[in-house]
């Protein structure tokens, strides 16, 4: 693939990116350019800064823009005229004002993902301020606190799925324990050429409208070659009491969508440059609306620096699961002066995005053959003890769960249903209603299973048991209140919930106590893997890390999980939480929290 | 909460809709061609919905008429994760060639997806002659590929009383059961092709004799899926 090929897609001209070139040099620190190369041909635009006493101006514009997404003609929401819009960087210590002009016919907002903020200032309608109407300019104004890869998004409708999201980096006040000698954002997002609203539709009214990996005869007769006919009408029937589908992993898939790497096409092959030997720093970005990506530099391990934004001690993979709205930074070292192929492939290999590292342009790599579509293990239910471990390698890893006909949710631990082992906690009486079409019995921790499909990877899968912090956080008080909340589904009227209960149907906030220290237990009671963010507070992971405890904003549940994070809620005011699954949200898994005093 | 009247909600809820023409069909048999149809359409939120359900046949021969089985309109509610119930007046109407007759019912029903993937309905009907009467459909998808699914479904009905001048005898009064393969083109078209067989039991098949009719009847169908 030629770059020029790649920069009309983007709709950058030669002219225009000559314009920005003052800019740019300004701010090579980000995206270092080799001497007398086209090295910043391959680099996101950066928002130019003014710096102005203690602050750092930054203008942004929201519109619609005629440009071409993988060679057809589309019309996305672009920020200051591109898809993604362009990086936004900040600097620790120093206040942002960013001035956000809408040019859309709607309102719209930006959301700074991951960033301690004023709630004021946290961009999301109806929660934190009024929105932007079009025509108008909103001025954001926040100290800058923190320092690491974050990025931001509108928080208006489905407006991210057009293209609404751009990357935002805060350099550190003080050196970071980690060095590099390059540093790309890589921003992985999906895209598709149908109006949202008409996506929506589709999930509300039509089931697996996007699934064309769904289970047919052929796939019943692989299971009894494989597994013996018995086991495999077992497997069948459980799923099909449950009428659930092992093959839904993603709602919406590569059927309709077009992964994209900084904006570009697997075809259009987004490049970064490199001198063999360099340390390459790249910030993973997973600015999907729907999307969880598995991401390998075939050839090249990953030294894993950072998780949303926070420092963590090094983890070597080869291999590591973004799920939607989270960040990984990881360092990478090419030796050779070949290309190396950056490869994002989607949770439920129906496509992938792509890009490439090269010591210059025009190369490519070779691009990884895609892995068949795995299957949600059914371990959970109690066939493995019930088939002798017979079942497939893939399916050892799912948990405890039932649906609601045709099991007892009340029998005990004699029903085949549940698994021997016991999990931490088994699943209350409450079976949340009809928006919640199955409750996990036993759900457990599985946070050193790497997820569906990358059970067998045949390499190193990071996992969130890895994930240590690098230094311990302040506040070490034990939490004193414990806040439970179950991930609720029915995925035949795309209803998704917490508790069974979708926000128009909630009478009011969470609360949190101001200066509280609190202990979040979240629940997967889905099929589905979750995304879950909370704006404007850290939710600092518990993985037996003791006080080191990764912080994330986003923390991604697997089907039949218990999670628990500890937050210190030291920001008053309204935050949003939600799935960052982005129809999840709409179809109403989302709440306010209210940090009072 | 410091939200303000005047702000939106964060997360809008819509109601939807759609009609989901199931099967409009030619179907023809040893001495008579048909066209039927069965269709349904619903609009409301994930809880309420209105439905409004028809399903018929008519003779592609002039003067031959036909029927208007059921045009039911129904108000429903999920009530498990699975299962609406529902409830509504419905319709029915013979035409040609003789007098044409119909009645009116009051319907409770039951809608939705049983255990192992069957879309079921089922439904009880009172006549405003205060005759009673249920009726049951079963439909199954099982996928060959990703687009061709074979599709078999069943229906029967039960009556409670004798009914001749709509030709129910009082017990089961027969079932009409069928195969269609089909093709998604795209999800929302699908053509397909099939057999059906009708099959009129008991009371009720003593009066399809009796008027010199067939008890038993298989057809070649084709025909589309079609919805939006």
């Amino acid at each position: 693939m030629d770059i020029s090929d790649s920069w009309s897609w983007r709709g950058l001209t030669r002219r225009r990116l000559l314009e920005c070139a003052g800019s740019i040099a300004g701010l090579t620190a980000l995206q270092s350019v080799m001497p007398g190369m086209a090295g910043a041909a391959t680099a996101l635009p950066v928002a130019p800064v003014k710096r102005e006493g203690d602050a750092d101006v930054i203008e942004l514009t929201i519109a619609r823009t005629e440009m071409e997404v993988a060679r057809r003609a589309a019309r996305p929401i672009t920020i200051n005229g591109t898809v993604p819009g362009p990086v936004v960087r900040l600097r620790e210590g120093r206040d942002a004002v960013i001035r956000v002009t809408n040019h859309l016919d709607e309102p719209t907002s930006i959301h700074w993902h991951g960033i301690l903020l004023p709630f004021r200032m946290d961009g999301v309608p109806g929660v934190s301020f009024p929105g932007i109407a079009p025509g108008e300019t909103f001025t954001y104004r926040y100290p800058v606190r923190q320092s690491g890869t974050y990025w931001y998004h509108s928080h208006s409708g489905l407006q991210e799925q057009l293209g609404h999201y751009g990357a935002l980096v805060v350099e550190p006040a003080d050196a970071e324990p980690f060095t590099y000698d390059r540093d790309y954002v890589v921003v992985l997002s999906d895209w598709t050429f149908e109006d949202p609203d008409s996506v929506f539709r589709n999930l509300k009214v039509a089931e697996g409208y996007y699934n064309y990996q769904k289970r047919t005869v052929g796939d019943f007769f692989g299971d009894v070659r494989e597994m013996g006919v018995g086991p495999a009408l077992d497997k069948l029937a459980m799923w099909g009491r449950m009428r659930m589908s092992p093959r839904d992993l993603l709602d919406v898939t590569g059927s309709t969508y077009t992964y994209l790497a900084n904006g570009f096409s697997p075809e259009a092959n987004w490049t970064g440059f490199f001198r063999a030997g360099e340390r390459v720093r790249l910030r993973f970005i997973n600015a999907s609306a729907m999307t969880y990506f598995d991401v390998q530099v075939p050839r090249l391990e990953m030294t894993v620096v950072q998780a949303d934004g926070q420092n963590v001690e090094p983890v070597v993979t080869d291999e590591f699961r973004i799920g939607v709205a989270e960040t990984y930074d990881v360092i990478v070292t090419p030796t050779d002066s070949r290309a190396y192929t950056i490869f994002a492939e989607a949770m439920d290999r129906s496509g992938f995005a792509r890009a490439t590292l090269a010591p210059r342009e025009g190369m490519a790599g070779p691009v990884p053959e895609r892995r068949p579509v795995p299957e949600r293990g059914m371990a959970a239910m109690g066939m493995s003890m019930e088939m002798g471990g017979d079942m497939a390698g893939d399916m050892k890893q799912d948990k405890a769960m039932s649906g609601h006909a045709g099991m007892n949710h009340d029998s005990g631990g004699s029903s085949p249903m549940e698994m021997g082992t016991g999990g931490p906690v088994s699943h209350g009486p409450n079976d949340h209603g009809p928006g919640a079409a199955m409750v996990a019995r036993n759900p457990r921790s599985r946070l050193d299973d790497p997820g569906v499909g990358l059970e067998n990877a045949g390499h190193r899968v990071l996992t969130y048991a890895q994930l240590r912090s690098r230094a311990p956080w302040p506040d070490r008080r034990p939490p004193a209140r414990d806040l439970e909340l179950h991930l609720t589904g029915n995925m035949e009227r795309y209803m998704w919930s917490f508790d069974g209960k979708k926000f128009s149907e909630v009478d009011g906030p969470i609360i949190f106590r101001h200066g509280e220290r609190l202990r979040l237990t979240l629940v997967n009671d889905t099929m589905m893997d979750h995304p879950i963010h909370l704006h404007g507070m850290w939710m600092e992971l518990d993985t037996g890390a003791g006080p080191l405890k990764p912080r994330k904003h986003t923390i991604s549940v697997k089907p039949g999980e218990q999670i628990s994070a500890e937050i210190t809620a030291d920001a008053p005011g309204d935050w949003a939480f939600h799935c960052h699954l982005l129809y999840h949200m709409k179809a109403g898994m989302f709440r306010v929290v209210s940090v009072t005093a | 909460m410091h939200a303000e009247p005047d702000w939106p909600a964060p997360v809008e809820e819509h109601w939807y809709g759609r009609v989901l023409i199931d099967r409009l069909e030619v179907a023809v048999a040893e001495d008579e061609e048909t066209l039927n149809w069965d269709a349904q359409a619903w609009y409301g939120g994930d809880v309420d919905r209105v439905w409004f359900e028809t399903e018929g046949e008519h003779v592609l021969e002039d003067g031959e008429g036909g029927e208007l089985e059921t045009a039911d309109l129904f108000y429903s509610r999920r009530v498990a994760p699975f299962w609406d119930l529902r409830a509504g007046p419905g319709y029915q109407r013979e035409y040609g060639p003789g007098p044409d007759r119909d009645r009116f019912f009051g319907v409770l029903g039951v809608q939705g997806l049983a255990p192992y993937w069957f879309e079921t309905e089922a439904n009880l009907r009172v006549s405003e002659d205060g005759d009673v009467s249920a009726d049951a459909e079963l439909e199954y998808d099982l996928l060959l590929t990703q687009r061709l699914i074979l599709q078999p479904r069943f229906e029967t009905t039960v009556a409670f009383q004798d009914v001749p001048e709509f030709g129910q005898g009082a017990g089961m009064t027969g079932f009409r059961t069928g195969l269609r393969l089909r093709y998604e083109i795209m999800r929302e078209f699908a053509p397909y092709l099939g057999v059906s067989w009708r099959r009129d039991l008991g009371e009720t098949a003593d009066l399809v004799e009796a008027e010199g009719g067939d008890t038993s009847s298989v057809a070649v169908v084709f025909g589309v899926r079609v919805w939006f």
